[in-house]
This record gives structure tokens, C-alpha cells and sequence, in this order.
């Protein structure tokens, strides 16, 4: 009884537009299904500054150099920002790295493509980076607190990230014929994956409608693609270059351009452990955490000397 | 052995001379003095404020949500603390 009543009042709530607080009354299903979204996120910025640091020792100028730190930095930050969105919903941050680490959690499957080229710095600011902020600017009115306000933060920094990808092809575009090849080619490899960011088609999709009904998605998979390719079939003409998808097409009745079927075995694969650089990526994460454990106790061991030796004598632990 | 975790903090930011410091998010680390320096990394990369305040989390208490009604009720029926409350002239000026 109290429990439907629990679950009435907290369904009015938001559907009312009133935020979810992490002390207010949430269903557990709400709580379980925010916890592995917010946390697979968090996962996805972490591992995505994987593939663009692979570029920082070898970034065409000192401005492109810094440009590409700053932006893997800020990835990091958003990364932080929403293990500490999770983690006011009761789970901790070790437990959330174990299931990185572990190969337990998922993340954005984009994340296991290679970077070959210079061109894909800009092709990932560009479609990846500009798909993530289709999915994001929407969440920023998420139910609950926490992770609304730090999707505010995150689409704030997103902007400078899309621009910086979109100028450095640009810039390839104007260039030699050789550059212009690089260009469409890092278009060519990245169109698809990030196509398939939105995640699988409606249909395939059994908990999109609980999930709008919480409010923790806005829009469905479908219709966030479609405004996707809209808005990069318009910006590649700039480009003076060609998504790969010989049936895009503008259809006037519906007012989207129409696009080719997607390969929804390769999401599959990828998503299940068989894309290219799944192994690599993982790995690199279990190395960099294994390399800092001596890092993290030695700052709790000078940490807890300090504090004892601040203390006065009487509190002082043998 | 299982490593011993650094703790939460949560982050209060001055975003500017003369605002109040607001709550940010949290960050883990290992003493008050790595806390602000990874607060400033994390929540004010593009001089989003000017002083930083960290607590750490288990030092925070907080009001129940579930109690809201009778923790406000005293406030509730008090509408004669507001100034619209009284009747005064439309005549009556710089009031
Ligand atoms: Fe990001
Ligand atoms: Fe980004």
C-alpha cells in the first residue's frame, strides 16, 4: 500500500517536471536502471579519452596540441562528473571501476574504432563528440537532480568540442589532395559508428518507453538519429565532402533526408567484445589503474601521517 | 589486501567576488589540501570560480525529505510574515 502510494506520488513528481532529489523516494527499478546509465556514461568519457590521447604526442601544431589535451581533459571531467552524479544514488566509485575493469559494464561502443589518422581527431569532434551532445543537450532536463546538472555542465563544455573537430577538417578540406583523401576517409570510417551512437532502433528498444516515462530519455533512439543526419547532411556540404551512404537523400514530405540501411551486426559485434580495439581499450584501463595504486596509497599514507600530526597528543593512535 | 579508498568530498564553488559559494559535486581524495586542487581540475577548468570550499561528505547532515511537511509546517500558515499580506491604499507611495 504505502509502496504504491510511494510509486504514485514519485511518478506525479516527475511528471510534473519536479526533480528527483538523492534523498527523496525513488522506485528501485528507477534507482537500478539511473545507477547503470549514469555509471555507463561515466565509463564512455573515461574510455573515450583513450582513442584522441593516442594523438596528443603527434598533433600537427603546438595549438592543435593543446586544443586536443584540453579536450581529453575535459572528458575526464565529465567522467568525474557523473560517477559523482552515480554515486549519490548509493554506489560507490570503487564498485563502478571494478565493473569497468572487469569487462562487467559497458560503454559507448564507438570508443572501440582506431584512430590511424590525423583526420580523425576531426572526424571524432565532429560526429562523435556531435552525436554524444544530440543524445546530451536533452538529459540536461533529465528527472533527476544530480544528473541534470551535471549533463548542464558536460553540454557546455561538448560545444567547443564539436567546433574544434568541425575547423580541423575544415582546414584538411582547403589543403592538399592528400588531405582532402584523409578528410573523407575519417568521415568515411566514422559516419556509421556514430550513426549507430543512438543505440538500436526503436523496435529493438523494450525499455525506451519506461525510460521516457521516468524522464531519464527524452527523445527515442530513432528520432535523436534522424536529427542527427539531418543536421550532418547539411554541415558535410561545407565540407565540400560526402557522407558514405549512397541512398541520403532529402525526402520532402517527411522533411528528413532519408538514409541507408545500418549494419546492425557490426553494433552487435562491437557491443559484445569483437570490435577492433575492445581488448586494447580495456587493457589500457586495468594498466593505468594498476600503475596508480601505488600513487593512491602513498597519498592516504602521507595523508593519515599529516592528520596525526596535527592532532593533539591526547587523540594520538599508537 | 583491499586498498583503502580516498574519501568523498563535496565541493562548494564562489563562482564570482560577491556570490555565495554553491554546491558543485564531489571529488575523491586523500586529504583537504588534494581535495581543492582536484576540485579546481575538475569543476573550474574555465574560471568558473574564484574560491573553493571542500567538506568532506560524512560531515554533511541533512534534512529528511520524508519530513518536509513538519519540518516547514511552522512557516506554512505564517502568510502575515510577507509584506503582501497587508492592505494598504494604492495611494500610499514609496512603500
Ligand atoms: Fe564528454
Ligand atoms: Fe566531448
Amino acid at each position: 500500500m504505502a509502496l504504491a502510494e510511494n510509486e504514485l506520488s514519485f511518478q506525479e513528481k516527475v511528471d510534473q517536471d519536479i526533480r528527483i532529489e538523492p534523498k527523496d523516494w525513488m522506485p528501485d527499478a528507477y534507482r537500478k536502471t539511473l545507477i547503470r546509465q549514469i555509471s555507463q556514461h561515466a565509463h564512455s568519457e573515461i574510455v573515450g579519452m583513450l582513442p584522441e590521447a593516442n594523438w596528443i604526442t603527434r598533433a600537427p601544431s603546438l595549438k592543435r596540441k593543446a586544443t586536443l589535451i584540453a579536450k581529453v581533459q575535459d572528458e575526464a571531467g565529465h567522467g568525474l562528473y557523473l560517477y559523482s552524479a552515480a554515486e549519490t544514488m548509493g554506489i560507490s566509485r570503487e564498485e563502478m571501476v571494478d565493473q569497468l575493469l572487469s569487462g562487467k559494464a559497458k560503454y559507448s561502443s564507438i570508443f572501440n574504432y582506431p584512430t590511424i589518422t590525423w583526420a580523425d581527431m576531426g572526424a571524432i569532434g565532429w560526429l562523435v563528440d556531435g552525436a554524444a551532445i544530440m543524445n546530451q543537450v536533452p538529459l540536461c532536463r533529465a528527472s533527476y537532480g544530480p544528473y541534470a546538472r551535471a549533463m548542464v555542465r558536460i553540454c557546455k563544455e561538448e560545444s567547443f568540442h564539436q567546433r574544434q573537430g568541425f575547423e580541423i577538417l575544415l582546414v584538411l578540406s582547403k589543403g592538399s589532395e592528400a588531405q582532402r583523401r584523409m578528410c573523407q576517409d575519417a568521415i568515411d570510417r566514422w559516419w556509421w559508428p556514430s550513426v549507430m551512437m543512438f543505440g538500436p532502433n526503436d523496435e529493438a528498444s523494450p525499455h525506451t518507453a519506461q525510460s521516457m516515462r521516468w524522464k531519464i530519455k527524452r527523445f527515442t533512439n530513432d528520432e535523436l538519429r534522424q536529427r542527427f543526419i539531418d543536421v550532418c547532411a547539411e554541415q558535410v556540404k561545407l565540407l565540400g565532402m560526402r557522407l558514405p551512404d549512397d541512398l541520403l537523400k532529402w525526402n520532402e514530405e517527411r522533411q528528413h533526408y532519408d538514409f541507408g540501411p545500418i549494419d546492425w551486426e557490426e553494433l552487435r559485434q562491437v557491443i559484445s567484445g569483437n570490435g577492433p580495439c575492445n581488448k586494447e581499450r580495456l587493457a589500457a584501463r586495468v594498466q593505468a589503474h594498476a600503475d596508480g595504486a601505488w600513487v593512491r596509497e602513498a597519498a592516504m599514507a602521507h595523508a593519515g601521517k599529516r592528520a596525526q600530526r596535527a592532532a593533539p597528543d591526547q587523540y594520538k593512535v599508537a | 589486501m583491499t586498498e583503502q579508498q580516498w574519501p568523498l568530498w563535496e565541493v562548494f564553488i564562489r563562482s564570482k567576488q560577491g556570490l555565495d559559494h554553491k554546491h558543485a559535486g564531489s571529488i575523491h581524495a586523500a586529504d583537504a589540501a588534494m581535495a581543492i586542487e582536484n576540485a579546481r581540475d575538475v569543476y573550474t577548468r574555465r574560471m568558473e570560480g574564484v574560491s573553493i570550499w571542500v567538506v568532506e561528505s560524512k560531515y554533511i547532515h541533512a534534512s529528511n525529505p520524508d519530513e518536509a511537511s513538519s519540518l516547514y509546517d511552522p512557516a506554512n500558515d505564517k502568510i502575515y510574515r510577507h509584506p503582501t499580506f497587508y492592505d494598504l491604499p494604492d495611494e500610499l507611495k514609496h512603500m
